[in-house]
């Protein structure tokens, strides 16, 4: 554990790499300033053990290589979880996988100074060189707001220089700050705190340093002011024990006088905040009725402001579907040429397979999702950077909390509607972590695009197409909607069950700022879309890649050729003459189709003899209650990594072939009259009725049958344990929700 | 005794205290809803809940349940 960072002035060589923090509340605009700064040189990461974000980046001030750390937006250095501790740690030089920090820069709203300046506050306890960078200039100056710069430099104390980010204005002065910074003695700290507090610390200071401990001053203050707080149980369990009734008797002397914490920090800090700003800020007497205020005005509104908010979320969710799919077409078309021309030049044999089914098909599988990444991105972007995100929260919370959530998990499981892989990425506005991962896990719940080819064959093949009431009531559509609202039921009650136990603690605060209105950054949006699009092709793209190939091995061996082609090598040779002595189109058409139907025939007995088939048929035992023969037991095994597969494997097994395409409408009838037809290998009776239909619509709706999803889980919560645990529940439910249709539809059936 | 949660969409008030020292009490803490400061309730949600204030200048939203822990002069 290293010691609390100390600069000494005048040590710093002009090649030694200097560390530069940026710190700030959220919705100043810090992103793009780093990003400026940094430019291309930036890279995210993770802290080990933690889900916070590592963004580092690199810039040059005045000759001297810069490392910048991006800490997270934050409103105050008070850590309430690891999460948050990080960012202490690395302020304080405790965290050996980064380098002291030699300098702070800390970024404040111009429009928003005062309660700003709690967190400067914070930032100047810690014993570092600080430079306060006020951006967002132009839109304090926008309602006629004037700061005196040189008298607030003397009453803070510390380098101020004014910025408009966006528009790369104040970069010279802030990195000639930040220069002047690095080789000045830092300036004394003033306490904003009262003398009996001071005094108390200091006490709580020497008791630690006789029992060995290392604590700076600002952990023990901490340790004080946050009462039951995340530093007291860290450090409860640690040799700092004994310091702990110190502390609270600490705490109930400066109770008794009425400087108590929690509430003294914050007394304190804005009292000094309100010194600090005194002839500073001039505001004009009425406050100035912005745009952006009229704006709000009617986006809050109850009745407009909740008719535009269902007119957005619908133009981002249909957007999703409509602008993606095209896309998707292309993109499927290009794999789909891809492995067209591979399957021209290759040999046959295991090798060109695994190239065109495993890899190609397993990597396809994966840049298929980019699309929809990339759009739901783009729209989260623009909403969280024109500042409606918070406003779609707002509204939407009375709504979550009814199944124990709050209004920030409304965007992230409207996008899973569209695909839970966005969707998950987009936790990561909700900071509460108990609340957070309920999202994440019940986000693969809601229906997502996948899903819908399964239930569009299934109810179109067995779902008579009734209506009632006139037309407005039809059967069919009546069952889609069902399956949507199976998801949804079951995500509601797996929230609530998850939030008493599992994840149980109090409710976690819905206290959020609802930031002024501003135009979205272009850059932002894009560089923002870019990340998370290039952090899905990493992460997940290796793992899907891999469970494609197992899936394919799985599928493909054991391979006896002479066994399976063999009784056909007569009929083969047959037709093959036919074709090649044909007089007619006619005839080599018939012979042609003949040979194309055995060539099927030939890869459904290779799926059945597969260790894939035999899992299958291995484990109809078990699906037998749910009504499945092994031929739905293998396309279900086979559908774990990519839920769409399932049509495919089902066509291979009904003697469809393996290009069966669930789009085209000609393919999806035949599947559907194939799954008709249908029987029990030993019984002969159909495999296939409206309680198995319905049963199979269930599970696919419960399952987790994506390894997209759980690969992104695992990136998202950085453990394995969330996404097996996701898999598990999930499959279970799956199961469960199979079993219960089915056995009631037959029940019901039996009655009828 | 005047709750926060109590007041008028359109009124202000200034704070007298804040209840409890749990997690929500000191995050309206640190957001600046400390004693002596006033506060302005601005508008609500749909459902009556949570509701919009104004408060050191900026726009802050918070449950009813959490606006019930601040106590106002009255």
């Amino acid at each position: 554990m290293k010691s609390a960072n100390q600069v000494k002035p005048g040590t710093l060589s002009p090649n030694r790499q200097v560390t530069v923090a940026l710190v700030g509340n959220p919705n100043t605009g810090k992103s793009t300033l780093f990003s400026a700064l940094a430019g291309v040189r930036q890279h995210v990461g993770n802290y080990p053990g933690v889900t916070v974000e590592k963004k580092v980046g690199r810039t040059m001030i005045d000759g001297r290589a810069i490392e910048l750390i991006d800490l997270p937006g934050t409103y105050s250095l008070a850590p309430r979880s690891l999460d948050e501790m990080v960012t202490v740690d690395v302020l304080l030089g405790r965290r050996a996988d980064v380098p002291p920090v030699d300098c702070v820069i800390s970024i404040v709203d111009a429009s928003n100074l005062e309660r700003n300046l709690y967190l400067v506050s914070q930032v100047l306890e810690l014993g570092l060189p600080v430079v306060v960078a006020i951006n967002m200039i132009d839109v304090a100056e926008s309602r006629g707001i004037k700061i005196d710069l040189d008298r607030l430099q003397k009453q803070l104390g510390v380098p101020v220089v004014t910025m408009q980010a966006n528009r790369k204005r104040g970069f010279a002065e802030l990195k000639a700050a930040v220069t002047r910074v690095l080789d000045q003695p830092i300036a004394e700290y003033q306490s904003p705190f009262p003398q009996e507090f001071r005094t108390e610390v200091a006490q709580l200071q020497t008791a630690s340093n006789a029992n060995g401990g290392e604590l700076p001053r600002y952990l023990i203050e901490r340790l004080l002011l946050d009462v039951n707080g995340y530093v007291q149980e860290r450090l409860a369990t640690g040799g700092a024990g004994s310091l702990l009734p110190l502390v609270e008797s600490a705490r109930r002397r400066l109770t008794e006088v009425n400087l108590g914490p929690p509430a003294i920090e914050a007394i304190s800090r804005y009292g000094w905040a309100r010194k600090v700003l005194d002839g500073v800020v001039s505001r004009p007497a009425t406050r100035v009725v912005t745009k952006g205020d009229k704006f709000d005005r009617i986006l809050t509104h109850r009745v407009w402001g909740t008719l535009i908010f269902a007119a957005a979320m619908l133009v981002v969710f249909s957007s999703v579907f409509v602008f993606a799919d095209p896309v998707m077409g292309i993109v499927d078309s290009g794999i789909g040429w891809i492995a067209g021309q591979v399957d021209l030049m290759m040999p046959e044999g295991p090798l060109k397979s695994l190239v065109v089914d495993g890899v190609i098909g397993g990597v396809g599988s994966v840049v298929i999702f980019l699309p929809q990444i990339l759009i739901l991105f783009m729209f989260i972007a623009i909403l969280e950077d024109c500042g409606y995100m918070a406003r779609a929260a707002y509204l939407m919370d009375k709504l979550m909390t009814k199944v124990g959530l709050s209004g920030k998990s409304f965007i992230p499981l409207l996008s899973s509607f569209a695909c839970a892989i966005p969707g998950i990425m987009a936790t990561r506005v909700i900071e509460n972590r108990r609340d957070r991962m309920t999202t994440i896990l019940i986000a693969p719940l809601m229906s997502c695009s996948a899903r819908l080819p399964v239930y569009a064959i299934l109810i179109a093949a067995f779902i008579p197409s009734q209506s009632y009431l006139g037309g407005l009531v039809q059967l069919q559509g009546v069952t889609m909607f069902a399956m949507y609202l199976v998801g949804m039921v079951t995500a509601a009650v797996v929230a609530l069950l998850l939030k008493k136990t599992l994840l149980r603690g109090p409710t976690p605060s819905f206290v959020l700022e609802l930031p002024t209105y501003k135009w979205p950054s272009p850059t932002m949006v894009v560089g923002r879309m870019v990340d998370r699009g290039w952090a899905f092709l990493k992460r997940a793209g290796t793992l899907i890649l891999a469970v494609s190939l197992l899936v394919w091995a799985l599928s493909y061996y054991p391979r006896d050729t002479a066994a399976v082609e063999g009784p056909f090598a007569t009929e083969i040779s047959r037709l093959e003459m036919q074709r090649d002595n044909a007089t007619t189109e006619e005839q080599k058409t018939a012979a042609e189709d003949e040979l194309v139907e055995i060539n099927y025939q030939i890869d459904a007995e290779y799926q059945r003899r597969s260790w894939l088939g035999q899992a299958g048929q291995w484990i109809e035992p078990a699906v037998k209650p749910l009504g499945w023969d092994w031929r739905i037991g293998s396309a279900a095994i086979a559908s774990f990594p990519a839920r769409e597969v399932v049509m495919g494997v089902l066509g291979v097994i009904y003697n469809l072939g393996s290009e069966l395409d669930v789009g085209e409408e000609s393919d999806q009838t035949r599947l559907a009259a194939k799954l008709q037809a249908a029987r029990w290998d030993d019984t002969g009776k159909p495999v296939y009725n409206i309680p198995v239909a319905l049963g199979l619509m269930v599970f696919f709706a419960l399952c987790a049958q994506c390894a997209a999803t759980l690969a992104v889980i695992k990136r998202e919560t950085n453990s394995w344990r969330w996404p097996a645990f996701a898999f598990a529940y999930m499959t279970a439910l799956a199961y469960a929700g199979a079993f219960v249709t089915y056995q009631t539809g037959m029940w019901i059936a039996s009655r009828m | 005794m005047t709750l926060l949660s109590e007041l008028a969409i359109g009124s202000k008030g200034q704070v007298r205290a804040i209840h409890n020292t749990d997690e929500i009490s000191m995050r309206l803490l640190e957001m600046g809803v400390t004693p002596g400061v006033e506060v302005a309730v601005v508008g609500c949600a749909p459902l009556g809940d949570p509701l919009e204030l104004e408060v050191r200048g900026y726009r802050l939203s918070v449950r009813k349940s959490e606006a019930s822990r601040v106590e106002l002069e009255s």
